[in-house]
């Protein structure tokens, strides 16, 4: 098991709001690899909880969704969400799948309405990069739902930092 | 009477499709976990002493079975035999578990006459009247073979694991195609529509020709027919038991043998 940097603030000074108005933020930095072919790598972003074997709910997909004949084909190759929860999921769905994105820092912003019915709890946020002719890395980053907080960790090979907001 | 050189010689003949014994029987998979609208798998069947090297001898594919996740049939493609393999492709145009499976089955029979050793083998529907009055040290034994690997298009399903109740047959508690390397898995062996206890499995990986250490498991049924494997690393795997059952009264005595390919990711 690989270590993560993790650095877990629980923020004290959580800004009087309606209770239901939670957002969740995840950044995503795809570093910039110097590499002779380089493709953007797929992406999956999805919430498990901690003892699961199972995702709780795919934020987002990217993928070359504007293949529609082929672009599905490598799904698969993001193994773990694959067989977490992505196999199960009918795509395109909206608000979930998008085009593969270049290097660089990329946000999923997930409105506190769409989470409305998922409990309050510790999670682990998991982001899965699989890149054609590369390889795959899989970065998790424990953080808690129902109180602000932000956790953050970082990828080395596939995946730069990645971090969860979550803001009142 | 029974020779027990006589019966080795006859198992021998009829193991396998090819009759290759001591060599080992795998039906291989290009992939195994596949997603998209629909997909194409490729499979060598081969028999040869390491698994999934093909330097032996091409696997007979007579019996291929193909089932559907809806259970209907379908059809080999692009079917070859090679020198050292058998190959074909398979359409994937359903979602769901398929599985693929060369099955085999009969009678295998050596007696002595005049002082010569006569074999026989087929079905043992035709077997009645073959050995001549006069033969003696007849023995007979019933033979069935199962080779059998499974893909999945999309979400993994159970349809195609249902139990013909014939020969030695897997049944997945965990599904064949969700294996991860460091994981646990439970699958049951099954005789003739019983659990099968007691009885060894042999657990190969592929890739041999590049480690020094062939890195086999054997682990055996429990009463309930259930064998559990932890997967110590990502591959293809190569499963195999058989169950060998003596002569009583009327019933001959049986040999029957199965083979699964299964794919652990990492």
């Amino acid at each position: 098991m690989r270590k993560l940097s993790l650095a877990l603030t629980v923020a004290a000074s959580a800004v009087a709001a309606p209770a239901l108005a939670a957002d969740l933020t995840v950044s995503v930095e795809i570093p910039r690899l110097t590499v002779a072919a380089y493709h953007r790598p797929y992406v999956a972003v999805w919430i498990e909880r901690p003892d699961a074997t199972t995702a709780v709910r795919t934020l987002a997909v990217w993928y070359e969704t504007s293949n529609v004949e082929e672009g599905k084909d490598w799904l698969k190759d993001m193994r773990t969400w694959w067989r977490r929860g992505g196999r199960a999921l009918t795509l395109p769905a909206d608000g979930v799948s998008s085009a593969t994105k270049a290097p660089g820092r990329h946000v999923v912003t997930v409105p506190g309405a769409r989470l409305r019915d998922l409990p309050a709890g510790d999670y682990v946020m998991v982001v899965e990069a699989a890149r054609e002719l590369g390889g795959r890395e899989a970065v998790r980053v424990p953080f808690r739902w129902g109180a602000a907080n932000t956790a953050r960790a970082a990828g080395s090979t596939e995946l730069g930092a990645v971090s969860v907001a979550v803001t009142r | 009477m029974k020779k027990p050189l006589a019966l080795l010689a006859a198992l021998a003949m009829l193991a396998l499709p090819m009759s290759a014994q001591a060599h080992r029987a795998w039906l291989a998979p290009t992939s195994t976990v596949l997603s998209g609208t629909d997909a194409w798998v490729g499979f060598d069947a081969g028999m040869s002493n390491g698994v999934f090297i093909p330097d032996h001898a091409a696997m007979n594919l007579a019996g291929l079975v193909i089932t559907a996740p809806d259970g209907s049939a379908a059809a080999p493609e692009n079917m070859m035999r090679g020198r050292y393999r058998s190959t074909f492709d398979l359409h994937l145009t359903q979602p769901g578990t398929w599985k693929i499976a060369n099955v085999s089955s009969g009678l295998t029979a050596t007696w002595m006459e005049n002082g010569e050793q006569k074999r026989w083998r087929g079905q043992a529907a035709e077997f009645p009247g073959t050995v001549p009055a006069g033969a003696t040290d007849v023995v007979a034994t019933r033979v069935s073979n199962r080779i059998e690997t499974f893909v999945t298009l999309g979400e993994p399903t159970d349809g195609v694991f249902t139990n013909p109740g014939d020969g030695l047959v897997l049944i997945p508690v965990t599904h064949p195609n969700d294996l991860a390397a460091g994981e646990a898995a439970t699958f049951k062996l099954s005789i003739d529509g019983l659990p099968a206890s007691g009885v060894e499995v042999t657990i190969a990986r592929g890739g041999s020709r590049y480690r020094d250490n062939p890195e086999e498991m054997t682990v055996t049924t429990g009463a309930d027919g259930s064998f559990n494997v932890t997967w110590p690393e990502p591959g293809m795997y190569w499963l195999n038991a058989t169950v060998r059952s003596p002569a009583r009264g009327e019933t001959v005595a049986a040999n029957a043998q199965y083979v699964a390919v299964m794919e652990v990711l990492s």
